[in-house]
């Protein structure tokens, strides 16, 4: 931390890192989960499926710590400019995060079921998206904690491949299930497994959006390029 | 004199040197004394010599002491490293020993201070040029030092920061934190996803003391990517090529039954079937090749390539080696080059061969897909635009080369797969083209390793434009090397 930065109360600086170490402590946590759920379901692992459903609890408790902290420094130093900035994008990312892990949850869970059936093909190409949005949400965290807008500008704009890809599997999993009923079942999970990995695309998008905000302090507006063609009629 | 002394701070007092004085003067005072008892001198006269002679020895002390006091002070002045010349007392009946005794400590001081900085020096260099990323850790997770090779791994300078603000795998976390604790040491696996996958052995050490900047533990990375690489290879090499080489040799099985039975004494038949036979022995050597290339090109793809590259010369021999395929479909090849500023223009860090089979597959892939008797338009030059996967490199330094052909487009929900191993937008031409499904696989991977980007734009009806962006040498090389130049010591 250059001495730019730094407040005349110290306590104040711990308080605003130790809220930093925490958004850095559930982000590596809802990686994890991300990383195993896409594992097990590559590999039918179920063991990693299972850690990844005993680790939400500690997300969902961390999320809970970093609010109860982020409300403190509100409550105790009304911070403003930057530091107002850093606390409410803390206060949302921690939000995002949560969102993330309950998702990655989702995917492991559909993953036991999965692996009790055999093997689909558009297996592929959903771990190759797991894969895409696995490394957009590690760029968006790195380029949150280094306060770097430009990065996050080229995450929030590369958001339309994930829907693209995302489209193009959904196709592909109906067809599945169109030329052979047995595989309805494991088609639909996959279909949910597809959709949960798009949202945390979006996710990793939104945290994106909160670092160009934290930096800039200009609102995004809601008008970002879109890939998702899956809800147009056709 | 006297007052000079009363006002210096770091001077002797009066107090002490009238002192001084008086016990030195003690036995004149009783040899006075005893004189005056004896009646052999006035006690006046005695008063007045024993006086005098008390004050001759304050003014003989105060001149020794002040002479001992200048080399006190230059003695204090060469501790805070002042030039040991520019204060040097002159030297006199009194200074000249003790000014010769404190110039040959310092002297020697100075020497072993020159070993001392010397021996740093080295450390620091050699701790600077280790080539695993290397992290020391104080109190509260803390980084304090950090090597070139880790600020390269991370990207950006993390001094002072909490380790989680570049590693937040949580095993990490817990491993530093109980080596801070007190553990000795711990190990632990861990993947980073971009900008190229690569795994890492973590080893959290602790240190036996505690450095002067609170240095308690040291975290190194090793980068273990090619053994799991290999491992994960091995595991897929055996689905894809099973699956890929079953239909062929399933072919060839039935005609062979075909051929030794029914078929046996079937002239014209036998020479039909020995023709496709060839088609698909022909194809399953043709996957056999690909498969072997792309598990060659994915071993490497974490190793940036050496070599400097000129892309104009390599795109016009690649567009001479595909004359024929062009010339047998009735297509041409148009090649323009545009013209670079500065002395590395045009110049990529690659590797040749490599880089020759991106321009071939794209090139091969133009020719099929294209229609009879239209073009295929080949364009190095700089980009005037760049994707968002290599949006951080300088726009000047960055080259493209575009591939675009006129045939039938690809459509948008086709375009992110198409780099996929086996996807095909048509799988039944694909094979009649006699494709593999791995061509712009191999693309996509030897991409990667020159940290470029391909990009693929297409229009249904109209035909396709494949891109790829490679960042030019000299940006390579400074991005390479961001720390050489910044620590003095690491010339190159």
């Amino acid at each position: 931390m250059t001495s730019r930065d730094e407040h005349i109360v110290s306590s104040y600086d711990q308080e605003l890192a130790k809220l930093d170490t925490l958004i850095d402590r559930m982000a590596g946590l809802a990686e994890i989960q991300l990383d195993n759920a896409l594992k097990s379901l590559a590999s039918h692992n179920s063991d990693l499926a299972h850690c990844v459903l005993e680790s939400d609890r500690t997300v969902d408790d961390l999320k809970t710590t970093a609010e109860t902290q982020a409300l403190r420094v509100l409550a105790l130093r009304s911070p403003v400019a930057d530091d107002l900035r850093r606390v409410i994008t803390a206060l949302k990312i921690s939000g995002e995060i949560e969102r993330i892990a309950d998702v990655a949850t989702n995917c492991a869970k559909r993953a036991l079921v999965l692996n009790h059936s055999r093997g689909l093909a558009p297996m592929r190409g959903l771990v190759a998206l797991g894969k895409m949005v696995r490394s957009r949400l590690k760029s968006s965290f790195d380029a949150y904690r280094a306060k770097d807008a430009t990065s996050a500008q080229s995450l929030r704009d590369m958001d339309v491949d994930v829907d693209a890809l995302y489209s193009s599997l959904f196709r592909e999993i109906l067809t599945y299930m169109m030329e052979d009923p047995r595989t309805i079942t494991p088609g639909s999970h996959l279909l949910f497994v597809a959709k949960n990995l798009e949202r945390i695309g979006d996710h990793a998008t939104n945290i994106a959006e909160e670092t160009i905000f934290l930096v800039t302090g200009a609102p995004q507006s809601s008008d970002r390029p879109k890939g998702d063609t899956t809800t147009l009629e056709t | 004199m006297w007052y000079r002394l009363l006002m210096d701070r770091s001077s002797v007092s009066f107090t002490r040197l009238l002192t001084g004085a008086l016990y030195m003067a003690a036995p004149t005072w009783v040899a006075f004394a005893a004189l005056v008892v004896c009646d052999a001198l006035s006690p006046m006269a005695a008063l007045i010599a024993a006086s005098l002679t008390t004050v001759a020895l304050l003014m003989v002390s105060s001149w020794v002491f002040s002479e001992w006091l200048n080399v006190l002070r230059w003695a204090r002045t060469l501790a805070q490293g002042a030039d040991p010349n520019a204060l040097k007392p002159r030297e006199t009946l009194i200074t000249s020993d003790p000014v010769a005794a404190v110039g040959v400590v310092w002297r020697a001081w100075q020497r072993e201070r020159e070993t001392l900085a010397g021996t740093v020096d080295w450390h620091l260099s050699l701790f600077a040029r280790l080539p695993d990323p290397l992290i020391l850790l104080g109190d509260d997770r803390r980084v304090t030092n950090l090597n070139p090779a880790a600020k390269q791994t991370f990207g950006r300078d993390i001094i002072g920061r909490d380790l989680s603000a570049v590693l937040r795998a949580p095993d990490i976390l817990e491993a530093a934190d109980a080596v801070l604790n007190g553990e000795t040491i711990r190990a632990i696996e861990f993947t980073l996803p971009v900008p190229v996958e690569r795994t890492f052995l973590a080893q959290v050490l602790s240190l036996d003391m505690v450095a002067d900047d609170g240095t308690r533990a040291v975290l190194t990375l090793h980068d273990i990517t090619s053994v799991r690489r290999a491992e994960q290879m091995r595991a897929d090499f055996v689905a894809n090529a099973s699956h890929e080489l079953r239909t062929p040799l399933s072919t060839l099985l039935g005609f062979i039954e075909t051929l030794r039975g029914p078929a046996r004494d079937d002239v014209e038949a036998r020479d039909r079937f020995l023709a496709i036979m060839q088609d698909q022995a022909s194809r399953m050597a043709r996957l056999v090749q690909d498969l072997l290339s792309l598990s060659r090109i994915e071993l490497n793809e974490h190793s940036l390539p050496q070599d400097k590259v000129d892309l104009a010369k390599l795109v016009k021999k690649a567009a001479e080696a595909m004359q024929p395929i062009a010339h047998s479909r009735h297509m041409s090849l148009d090649i323009h080059i545009h013209p670079f500023d500065g002395p590395w223009g045009g110049l990529v860090m690659g590797q040749e061969d490599e880089l020759t089979q991106v321009l071939q597959n794209l090139l091969d892939n133009a020719l099929k897909y294209g229609r009879e008797k239209t073009s295929v338009t080949i364009e190095v030059k700089p980009a005037a635009k760049l994707p968002a996967a290599v949006a951080h490199y300088p726009l000047a330094s960055t080259v493209v080369i575009s591939v675009a052909d006129e045939g039938d487009g690809i459509a948008r929900e086709h375009l992110p797969r198409l780099t996929e191993r086996f996807y095909r937008v048509d799988p039944a031409r694909s094979r009649q083209l006699g494709g593999t499904g791995l061509g712009l696989a191999i693309v996509k991977h030897i991409v990667n390793r020159h940290r470029g980007a391909l990009v693929v734009e297409s229009t249904p009806g109209k035909g396709s434009v494949f891109s790829v962006y490679f960042p030019m040498v000299h940006e390579n090389v400074k991005s390479a090397l961001p720390q050489m130049q910044k620590t003095g010591h690491l010339k190159a």
